[in-house]
């Protein structure tokens, strides 16, 4: 009996070994399939990202799980903001259609892996271009639809101008965002002290603020009006005048397929051109008699451009109309007369002072 | 002789009587009676004028909010989303024919002697979720399709919900019955899966099935990600409902045992006709508590993009469009819940008293 047991003991504990090893060599196998699944991910695949959303009928996107101005859903449930307005724009171009689009909200965390493993075609939500995220997830940055930077909500009554004349304050921030790590790149840099106070969502860190729990609050720019508003006495606190990290916010494609990764970047440049050249949803009918070279290009009269990326010739036309330019999806989503109410300061065309500048369609 | 036959005293005391017995028998008792009495009068008022009386139900939108109590309108203008998701509007009947069945199988198990709820309860665990799987997603009988990412709100939170609990009680009583089993394999194999599954979180499990699992699927072959988050509930909750369940096994007497093999029972029929319906009896509230915590826990999906009641709600309080509704969305959330899981609660306790058949006391 006792020798029975022996045994069953030291072949357990065998075991126990064989799979300690065998889970190590499983666990590097992993690792590997996962680096070489990204990149190859799309480059195996037979069909190319643009036949295979034709043949779906419908674009895939990925959005936030509700950002104002960004992409939030209405009272009605549809999706809105200046994120979702680039996905429609991109279904407007391969379809005609900008209702040709689904949305996938997906939290902070999951976003890359939903875009690597294929759940969803194009990534629009609020996520900030950086070498890390460019050169090591198997992305592709298509191009910035929104420069914003972080910024800080301060309480009037602590009378402070600039943001370095905050050294030792109390600062109400959000966990798990780049905020966090921004703020405290920018303290140690200047030599300065701070004492982070971090809430877990975003209404919760205003409600913080409102408590008087801080002295500061930091968000994105493009966030702080909106948190403002939200304040029970909105005039008791201003924003600095300060943006301490650069954040463009872009959508992003898989790496590999570089045929669609034109598409929505040029998408997303016709969009800016279009406005550039004056070309609204309103007038985009008139203007295909123009004589311009420059708006035949890009609304399809003349030339292939189209063609060229897969695409109706036409497809500028379509995502104007349908859509309208930069400008236009801006002032619906973010600009003044929206609640978030944000300027266009650095978002302005080239020509206007900012520098949302795209390359010309010829 | 007639002292004998004279009644007790009346228990039934004039109020001022019965106050001074409850309420005020001591002076510390008169004391604590007085300070929750003042906490009462002060917080109710405010409380109730919050709610109800300076609340704001009509209106067409944020600036119709004026009044200084909570801001209703918010809620009634989402009700929709809150509660169909991205469902397509016209197709909402689909929905509703659901909630309708829902009720009908499920409310007269409230009412003693309603005709046929037995059966009524029967048809809520075997045809409704059959008929809900044709008719929420479509695509068969010339319905349309109705895309899972579309699903959402209160919908979303009870389909989750009802499938995790009608699915974990038999893979739970099975898993229950395996690690009690003198099968060495089948035993062992329950206990490694309850014991992993129980020892990790939820939302361990749910990120694992959202993040980690579509990177080692092959390209192309795509698990809807709520088909993967009610997969690894169901799972989680089995476990769970495993442990419950071994519990009332090992409180029924040996001597049961013994009685239905004497009796010539196989195992099944021993375990079907003897052990299980006295063991299932004896950990109803334990059944119930799980299931409770079950819906609750469904809020979690949160965390992977799914949006439930409590994920609809939070992705729109956020608008910028209306003052500080958040707290009215959290309240309408917080009652959604309280509704279904008292519900759930006074149906157990109910169940416990028809089923009792004095082993207590």
């Amino acid at each position: 009996m006792a020798r029975k047991l022996l045994k069953a003991y030291v072949s357990k504990n065998q075991l126990m070994f064989g799979e300690k090893t065998m889970r190590k060599t499983k666990s590097i196998a992993l690792g590997i399939a996962l680096a070489v699944g990204t990149f190859t991910a799309s480059g195996a695949m037979a069909a190319t990202t643009l036949e295979n959303v034709k043949e779906k009928g419908h674009l895939q996107c990925g959005v936030t799980t509700g950002l104002p101005g960004f992409s939030q859903p209405d009272e009605k449930g549809n999706w809105t903001g200046i994120d979702v307005d680039t996905c429609r724009a991109v279904a407007a171009a391969i379809f005609g259609d900008a209702s040709a689009v689904e949305f996938t909200p997906l939290t902070a965390k999951e976003r890359f892996t939903a875009l690597q493993s294929g759940e969803i075609d194009m990534l629009s939500r609020n996520t900030t271009w950086t070498l890390t995220r460019d050169a090591s997830l198997g992305l592709n940055f298509a191009g910035v639809n929104y420069y914003d930077g972080q910024g800080f909500l301060i309480n009037k009554d602590i009378g402070v101008d600039d943001a370095l004349q905050l050294d030792g304050a109390s600062i109400c921030i959000q966990a798990g965002t780049t905020t966090e790590l921004n703020l405290s790149d920018y303290f140690r840099a200047k030599g300065m002290e701070f004492k982070p106070i971090v809430f877990d969502t975003s209404e919760q860190t205003v409600q913080g603020f409102s408590a008087g729990r801080c002295d500061v609050l930091t968000s994105d720019r493009s966030q702080l009006a909106a948190l403002r508003s939200k304040l029970s006495d909105p005039s008791a606190a201003k924003i600095l005048p300060n943006t301490i990290s650069k954040e463009p916010l872009g959508p992003v494609v898989r790496q590999g397929d570089d045929q669609w990764f034109n598409i929505v970047k040029w998408v997303l440049s016709v969009q800016i051109n279009a406005e550039e050249l004056g070309v609204t949803s309103a007038n985009a009918d008139d203007m295909l008699k123009s004589d311009n070279p420059n708006i035949q290009r890009l609304l399809g009269t003349d030339g292939d451009m189209g063609a060229k990326l897969g695409l109706p010739d036409d497809f500028g036309h379509k995502v104007v109309k349908l859509v309208g330019n930069y400008g236009e999806m801006y002032d619906r989503n973010v600009g003044p007369d929206t609640p978030l109410g944000l300027d266009r300061g650095i978002n302005a065309l080239w020509t206007d002072g900012g520098i949302m500048y795209a390359p010309p369609v010829r | 002789m007639a002292e004998s036959t004279m009644k007790p005293p009346k228990k039934a005391l004039s109020p001022v009587k019965w106050m001074r017995e409850h309420l005020f028998s001591t002076w510390y008792n008169a004391l604590l009676t007085l300070a929750v009495g003042y906490l009462l009068v002060t917080s109710v008022g405010p409380l109730l004028n919050w709610l109800l009386f300076e609340a704001n139900f009509q209106g067409q939108d944020a600036s119709d909010c004026t009044g200084a109590g909570a801001c209703w309108l918010f809620i009634s203008q989402r009700l929709n989303f809150f509660i169909y998701g991205f469902y397509p509007d016209e197709l909402q009947w689909r929905v509703d024919a659901m909630f309708l069945l829902l009720a009908i199988a499920f409310v007269p198990q409230f009412i003693e002697r309603f005709p046929g709820r037995k059966w009524l309860g029967i048809f809520g665990m075997t045809g409704l979720p059959i008929i809900g799987y044709f008719l929420i997603p479509g695509g068969t009988f010339g319905l349309e399709v109705v895309e899972s990412t579309k699903w959402g709100g209160l919908m979303l939170t009870l389909i989750l919900a009802y499938i995790g609990i009608l699915a974990s009680l038999p893979i739970g009583i099975l898993l229950a019955l395996g690690r009690r089993s003198e099968m060495p394999i089948i035993r062992g194999l329950s206990v490694v899966f309850i014991e992993v599954w129980r020892a990790v979180p939820l939302i361990t499990v749910l990120f694992m099935a959202s993040v980690m699992l579509p990177l080692f699927l092959p390209e192309g072959v795509n698990f809807e990600k709520l088909a993967r988050a009610l997969i690894g509930i169901t799972l989680w909750q089995s476990a769970y409902m495993a442990e419950v369940i071994r519990g009332g096994l090992q409180a029924i007497p040996r001597g049961q045992y013994e009685a239905a093999d004497a009796l010539g029972l196989g195992y099944w029929r021993k375990m079907g006709l003897v052990i299980l319906p006295q063991a299932l009896k004896m950990v109803i509230p334990g059944i119930v508590n799980t299931f409770i915590s079950l819906f609750k826990d469904t809020t979690l999906v949160l965390i992977i993009g799914l949006f439930d009641v409590l994920g609809t709600v939070q992705s729109t309080v956020t608008d910028p469009a209306w003052q500080n509704v958040a707290i009215e969305g959290y309240v309408f959330v917080a009652f959604c819940f309280w509704v279904f899981c008292f519900g759930i609660s006074r149906y157990s306790q109910n169940l416990e008293r028809k089923l009792d058949t004095g082993h207590k006391t």
